[in-house]
C-alpha cells in the first residue's frame, strides 16, 4: 500500500533552501526562528508533537538523504545516545548555547562589543561568513543574531548529517532538542498520572 | 503459528513518528506526542517501524 504523498511531505525542500540562502544572505537565519516557535505552539496549543511526525523538513531530509540516497549505514545508536540524561543534557546544554548567543546579541545591541561576520561551528569553530553580509545592511545587533542562530542551525544540521551516515538515517530526532522539549511539553501537559 | 507483532518500549521511544510514516497498515499513532502506540489488531507485524526506529524502541515480539 503506497502512501499517499501531502503537501507536508516536501518541507524538506525549504529546511535545504534555509541552508542554502545563509550562504548568500545571512539575514534569512531569521526565518529559522520558525523551527523553534511553530513546534513550540503546536506542542503548547495541541498537545501534540505533529511537527515532528509530519511537517519537520529536517528529519525529512535526513530520511531523504539516509533512506533514498543511501547514505547511511542504517546501524543502531549507541545507548548512552538514547538514554534520558543524555536527551535532557543534550537540551540543557543546547538551551545554555542558546543563551549565551542571544547574550552575544545583547553586547553588540547595548554597544558593549563589536559585530562579528562569523559562524561558529559545533561551539568552537570560528568561520569567517563575511560573503554573506555586507556590514551596514541592518542594524548591527540584528545581523548579530542573525550569525548567530545559522551557526545553532549549522551546527545542528552537521551533528545530524554525522548521525545520519553512521546510525540510522533520523538519529538526529533521538536528541533533537526541540524533540525533547516538545515530547516534555506533552507529558506536563497529559499529566504524569496518566498512562 | 503466533504472529508477530511490533512492540513499542514507551520509555526510549521519543514520538519522533518515523514509525507512522513507514507502516503499511497505518496501525501505528503517537499517543498526546509521549510515545508512539500500536494497533494489535492492524499490525501485521512487517518490522519496517522497527527498521526505521532511530530510538530502536520497537521489538517484535511473539504473542
Amino acid at each position: 500500500m503506497k502512501k499517499k504523498f501531502m503537501w507536508y511531505d516536501y518541507l524538506w525542500i525549504l529546511s535545504a533552501l534555509y541552508l542554502i540562502l545563509g550562504f548568500f544572505n545571512i539575514l534569512f537565519a531569521w526565518l529559522g526562528l520558525l523551527c523553534f516557535f511553530i513546534p513550540l505552539i503546536i506542542s503548547i496549543v495541541r498537545g501534540n508533537k505533529s511537527y515532528c511526525n509530519k511537517y519537520c523538513g529536517r528529519g525529512q531530509l535526513f530520511s531523504l538523504l539516509g533512506n533514498k540516497c543511501k547514505l547511511s549505514m542504517n546501524k543502531p545508536l549507541p545507548n548512552f545516545i538514547k538514554s534520558k540524561w543524555f536527551r535532557y543534557g543534550f537540551l540543557a546544554f543546547f538551551m545554555i548555547m542558546f543563551f549565551i548567543m542571544i547574550f552575544n546579541t545583547y553586547l553588540v545591541f547595548s554597544g558593549a562589543s563589536d559585530l562579528k561576520e562569523a559562524v561558529t561551528l559545533l561551539w568552537t569553530f570560528k568561520v569567517p561568513w563575511d560573503f554573506a553580509y555586507t556590514a551596514g545592511t541592518v542594524t548591527p545587533w540584528i545581523a548579530q543574531f542573525a550569525f548567530g542562530f545559522y551557526s545553532i542551525m549549522l551546527t545542528s544540521t552537521l551533528l545530524g548529517i554525522i548521525t545520519m551516515i553512521f546510525f540510522k538515517p533520523r538519529a538526529w530526532c533521538v536528541y533533537c532538542p526541540m524533540g525533547t522539549m516538545t515530547q516534555l511539553i506533552c507529558k506536563a501537559k497529559a499529566g504524569t498520572s496518566k498512562e | 503459528m503466533p504472529k508477530r507483532k511490533a512492540f513499542i518500549n514507551k520509555n526510549i521511544c521519543v514520538a519522533c513518528g518515523c514509525c507512522l510514516k513507514v507502516c503499511p497498515k497505518n496501525a501505528i499513532e503517537i499517543f498526546k506526542g509521549i510515545y508512539a502506540q500500536t494497533h494489535d489488531d492492524k499490525c501485521v507485524g512487517c518490522g519496517l517501524c522497527a527498521k526505521s526506529c532511530p530510538a530502536d524502541a520497537i521489538e517484535l515480539t511473539k504473542n
